[in-house]
């Protein structure tokens, strides 16, 4: 199989992927219980009749669901009635900014930070300095996000006054505490895997070769140990994604962001369909395009992989 | 007596596993002079291998050395710093390991891992380092090496592999290359091809030559140990082991061997199995394998006794109270070839 | 050499006999006891502290949540409006915040003589807005917790389990296809399906068992599918199969011991994120429903007012905390253990 054959592939899946969930939120989106509209019981008959005309409501499922479809391809999300009768597409690209932000600081930082304390740890096996990591590691990735959340609030803003309690309003000094506090898994998760890595790296047998090169123990690590490393870190770039949109939902709620995460908390608790089922889509999209991207990213690096495709 | 150019004495090593502590080495004395090739042979586990690996400081993290002295060019390599270590490996002392398939670091192309040993040790810029690597590629017998150097650890084969790693071990000129069980891992065409490569350099350098097989002793080695238990058993020139053999072990490693005239076609085994060196039995360790066992075995380890000025072995049936036994007919053989050759030399002697 | 000859001299003449051949044979030990597996696993893990102190510590949270049903100090859903938000107070403890002692406007105030608490009567970690007894509300919490993470991991292993062997034993195009199905549902991420589920079902301990089981059955299965893939290949299996036995048998008699560890393992690793998804999934609401309680609807009502009845938010979040520590230090533990990729 070439590399384009696979890519291919994989776009194909993503397509499958899209496809089923897009009709899932439909279908869920239908047979929900509860109404799409703000004090519904306030409506008079007629005013509903009028308000699902001008919704396309009134149609039926097998005709709203193909309006649907070729909305979504379009780009429209549809409207949201809970919020201002806006546009669900205008009411996400507004919030998509600080969320965006959010997760890839926290991303960056958390794999950082978790890489170093991995290597440390492997580097140093069964000593003090890995236990401590190591014990770091497993805190980090046992206590709950929001918990940490509320913590660094209570430490950093209530207590010693060093940074904004909350909102978005304060440049980056109030992006800090909610990155930290989303940083804490996936650093805890970097750092457990590439414990993990780096052992088996260290223990092989061309780290063996490298030192009866002369190589010292740090550039072993370094140089040969953290390349090899890091390729498996990228499989599990997917997961860490998942695990940011599920933290953005409270951390960004309890710092009170106007991100993504926090609209869709509050547009849960309020029933607002059209929101809820777009950003269910958004973030399918997100992780599907990111599983593609770290299949591509691996076989570009890997050289195994890479030189097997370019060959046949 | 000169200096050796490197001096192995009284080594003791030990190991703690779950079960208790293993003695891997137990007491090795050994020298290795210039130029010379020596073969370190044994079965798995008779600490041949942990004996180079205390040269090289590359011992696990659970091994402690108890006893013993390394000296190399007059200097203890155990006394020495990690530092100093660092310097001393690759460069002086390098290494070939047995697995050439996980050996070399598969996401770093050979070129970089060929000029790495160069760039440390002998400070080379990048570029003289490569060209410096494609040379050396090239006396291993790579062919095409200025392209192959951009090629990574998959695109060669095992035997090619392990003519990147020597060539590695060779980058800086070593003066000892230590050689583990280099060809174990790969077919018998392609360990020829190794072992030819092996004997080209035993002019450049001296080295230690691991292995199991004793048939692949005799074409590279100058001088032979051969090991049990974690002891030298018998150690001597490549014809004194082969053509004299004292001890038993060694009769039954070389009645192993299989050979073109063997009539009956059965190889011989030797019986039993591995000494246990958790909890070793007092007396000599091969003595429960050893149909030449004397009573003695029972309880004293033997020593080294000398047969000549480059001989030792260390059975007590070179003990002058010991009966003479009657020596398997195949080493009789050797004995008697060894003999008229000898005696053939003598009398050459005697014409001049 | 001849230091070491004379040093010889002493034995008796009479050792330098051929061995008698019997004598020898005694000499050589039996082999040392082999040890299996599964015992070697256990003197690994008995080896690692942190593992072996989870184990206990979870040992006794499970035992106090179970005798929980019986046995509360007060019922956990009682209100008792007069007593409300009373901070903790254990008879005995003179240290601030825990003696029935809570700072108003920066000064400590006895506030069960402000809610004229009877002498005698003790909360010992407070009450909540209701005057609910929160030690009664944090075991029948921590109760609904491990009951739904444990009957959640429950479910992920009866599917994922199923799923794997199936997957795994059949091979060739089910295995494709099963495996195709795999990849397109691992492209929904679970947050979202757990959120879509508890939409349409009412909340409650059953809906929450059900999202999670729907979501989290995928990583055992594909862990069950790779081992039996491997299994499959092992002489034994190859040997029982030419031999006629049947693939339910030698699935029951063969593949699930050999991979008793890894789903022991892995089961260990979804009960914690089970719990903490319990936990998140009720702190931003859409959870368990109030007045039951569970750690994530405590902290849910906790963090409310954290900054002025700061022990309603942290006590939950401290048993929440080391459950999860508990949880997470074992499984790594066993993993270490039993895992022989991680053997060295």
């Amino acid at each position: 199989m070439t590399f384009f054959k696979f890519i291919l592939k994989r776009l194909a899946f993503m397509l499958a992927t899209l496809f089923l969930i897009s009709t899932i939120t439909f279908l869920l989106m239908n047979f929900l219980p509860g109404s799409p509209y703000q004090n519904e019981e306030k409506l008079t008959p007629v005013q509903r009749q009028m308000m699902n005309e001008k919704y396309g409501l009134d149609k039926p499922a097998g005709e709203r669901y193909l309006i649907y479809l070729s909305g979504l391809a379009k780009g429209d999300l549809g409207i949201s009635l809970q919020f201002g009768n806006q546009p669900v597409s205008k009411l996400l690209s507004s919030r998509i900014g600080p969320s965006i932000q959010l997760g890839l600081q926290a991303m960056l930082l958390g794999t950082v930070a978790g890489i170093i304390l991995g290597t440390i740890s492997a580097m140093y096996q069964n000593s003090f300095i890995d236990t401590f990591a190591s014990l770091s590691a497993i805190i980090g990735r046992s206590i709950p996000n929001f918990i940490f959340a509320v913590l660094l609030q209570l430490v950093f803003a209530v207590s010693l006054k060093w940074l904004p309690i909350a909102l978005w309003d304060d440049g980056f000094r109030s992006t800090i505490l909610p990155t930290l506090a989303l940083a804490i898994a996936p650093m805890a998760d970097a750092a457990r895997f590439i414990r993990t890595e780096m052992i088996e790296v260290l223990n092989s047998d061309y780290a063996e070769l490298a030192k009866a090169k002369g190589q010292s123990k740090v550039r072993i690590a370094f140089v040969h140990g953290l390349r090899n490393a890091l390729i498996p870190l990228i499989t599990i770039i997917g997961p860490m994604t998942v695990g940011l949109m599920t933290g953005s939902l409270v951390v960004e709620n309890i710092f009170a962001i106007p991100g993504i995460g926090e609209q869709f908390v509050k547009s849960i608790v309020t029933n607002d369909y059209a929101t809820i089922m777009s950003v269910t889509l958004l973030y399918s999209v997100l992780l599907v395009v990111i599983i593609l991207i770290v299949d591509i990213l691996y076989g570009l690096i890997d050289p195994r992989i890479r030189l097997a495709g370019a060959k046949q | 007596m000169s200096e050796s150019l490197l001096d192995i004495r009284n080594l003791n090593v030990s190991f703690q596993t779950f079960a208790g502590t293993v003695n891997a080495v137990r007491g090795v004395s050994l020298t290795l002079e210039k130029g010379e090739t020596l073969a370190l042979v044994g079965e798995s586990g008779s600490g041949k291998s942990v004996t180079c690996r205390s040269v090289m400081g590359l011992l696990s993290k659970n091994a402690t050395i108890e006893q013993g002295e390394i000296l190399f060019r007059g200097s203890n390599l155990l006394a020495k710093s990690d530092k100093e270590m660092q310097r001393i490996r690759g460069k002086e002392i390098s290494m070939i390991f047995q697995n050439p398939m996980t050996a070399l670091n598969p996401t770093m192309t050979i070129g970089k891992q060929v000029a790495e040993p160069l760039r440390l040790h002998q400070k080379f810029s990048r570029t003289a380092a490569r060209r410096q690597a494609q040379e050396l590629l090239e006396l291993v017998g790579i062919p095409s090496s200025t392209k192959r150097l951009n090629d990574y650890p998959h695109q060669f084969s095992g035997g090619q592999r392990q003519r990147i790693v020597t060539a590695i071990a060779l980058a800086c000129g070593p003066e000892i290359l230590i050689a583990d069980e280099p060809t174990t891992a790969l077919d018998v065409t392609i360990q020829a091809q190794i072992l030819e490569l092996l004997k080209e350099l035993r002019h450049t350098t001296s080295i230690i030559f691991i292995t199991h097989d004793l048939g692949v002793v005799a074409n590279v080695a100058d001088r032979v140990a051969v090991m049990y238990g974690g002891r030298i058993v018998e150690i001597g020139k490549v014809e004194e082991i082969f053509y004299n053999p004292q001890h038993p072990y060694t009769w039954g490693l070389l009645r192993s061997m299989p050979t073109l005239d063997d009539k009956d076609g059965e190889l011989y085994a030797i019986p039993g199995s591995p000494p246990d060196l958790l909890s070793p039995a007092p007396g000599d360790l091969f003595a429960t394998r050893n149909e030449y066992a004397l009573q003695v075995d029972a309880h004293y380890e033997p020593p080294l006794f000398q047969v000549s000025p480059t001989h030792y072995a260390a059975t007590w049936l070179l003990d002058d109270r010991a009966p003479s036994v009657i020596v398997p007919e195949a080493i009789a053989a050797r004995r008697q070839y060894y003999r008229q050759r000898q005696t053939g030399l003598t009398a050459k002697e005697g014409l001049l | 050499m001849s230091e070491a000859k004379r040093s010889v001299l002493h034995i008796p003449d009479a050792y330098f006999e051929p061995a008698d051949s019997n004598l020898l044979a005694k000499q050589e030990r039996t082999a040392r006891p082999s040890i299996s597996f599964y015992q070697d696993g256990w003197r690994r893990l008995k080896k690692n502290k942190a593992a072996v102190i989870s184990l206990y510590i979870l040992i006794v949270i499970v035992f106090i949540a179970v005798a929980s049903i019986w046995f509360t100090p007060r019922d956990p859903n009682l209100q008792h409006v007069p007593h409300a938000n009373l901070p903790p107070l254990i008879p005995g403890m003179d240290i601030n915040g825990w003696n029935g002692y809570a700072k108003v406007a920066d000064k400590w105030v006895n506030k069960y003589e402000q809610a004229q608490v009877p002498e005698g009567v003790y909360y010992y970690f407070g009450t909540d807005a209701f005057g609910r007894d929160l030690l009664s509300r944090i075991l029948a919490g921590t109760r609904v917790s491990l009951l739904i993470a444990v009957l959640a991991a429950l479910f992920d292993l009866l599917i994922g389990i199923a799923y794997g062997l199936i997957s795994g034993w059949k091979g060739g195009k089910t295995d494709i296809f099963m495996q195709r199905i795999l990849e397109i549902i691992a492209g929904v991420p679970t947050l979202v399906v757990v959120i879509l589920m508890l939409l349409i079902f009412k909340p409650g301990i059953v809906s929450i068992v059900v999202a999670l089981a729907l979501t989290g059955w995928l990583t055992m299965a594909r862990v069950v599918r790779a081992q039996t893939l491997k299994l499959k290949e092992q002489e034994y299996i190859l040997a029982a199969r030419t031999l006629g036995v049947s693939s339910w048998n030698i699935a029951i008699k063969h593949l699930i011991p050999n991979l008793s560890g890894i789903i022991i393992i892995q089961t260990m690793f979804t009960i914690p994120s089970a719990i903490f998804f319990e936990a998140f999934l009720s702190f931003i609401g859409i959870g368990m429903r109030a007045p039951d309680a569970s750690l994530g609807t405590l902290l849910n009502e906790g963090y409310k007012t954290f900054r002025f009845l700061p022990h309603l938010m942290w006590l939950p979040a401290a048993v929440l905390c080391l459950i999860m520590i508990s949880f997470n230090l074992l499984a790594d533990g066993l993993r270490d253990a039993f895992d022989p990729k991680m053997k060295n």
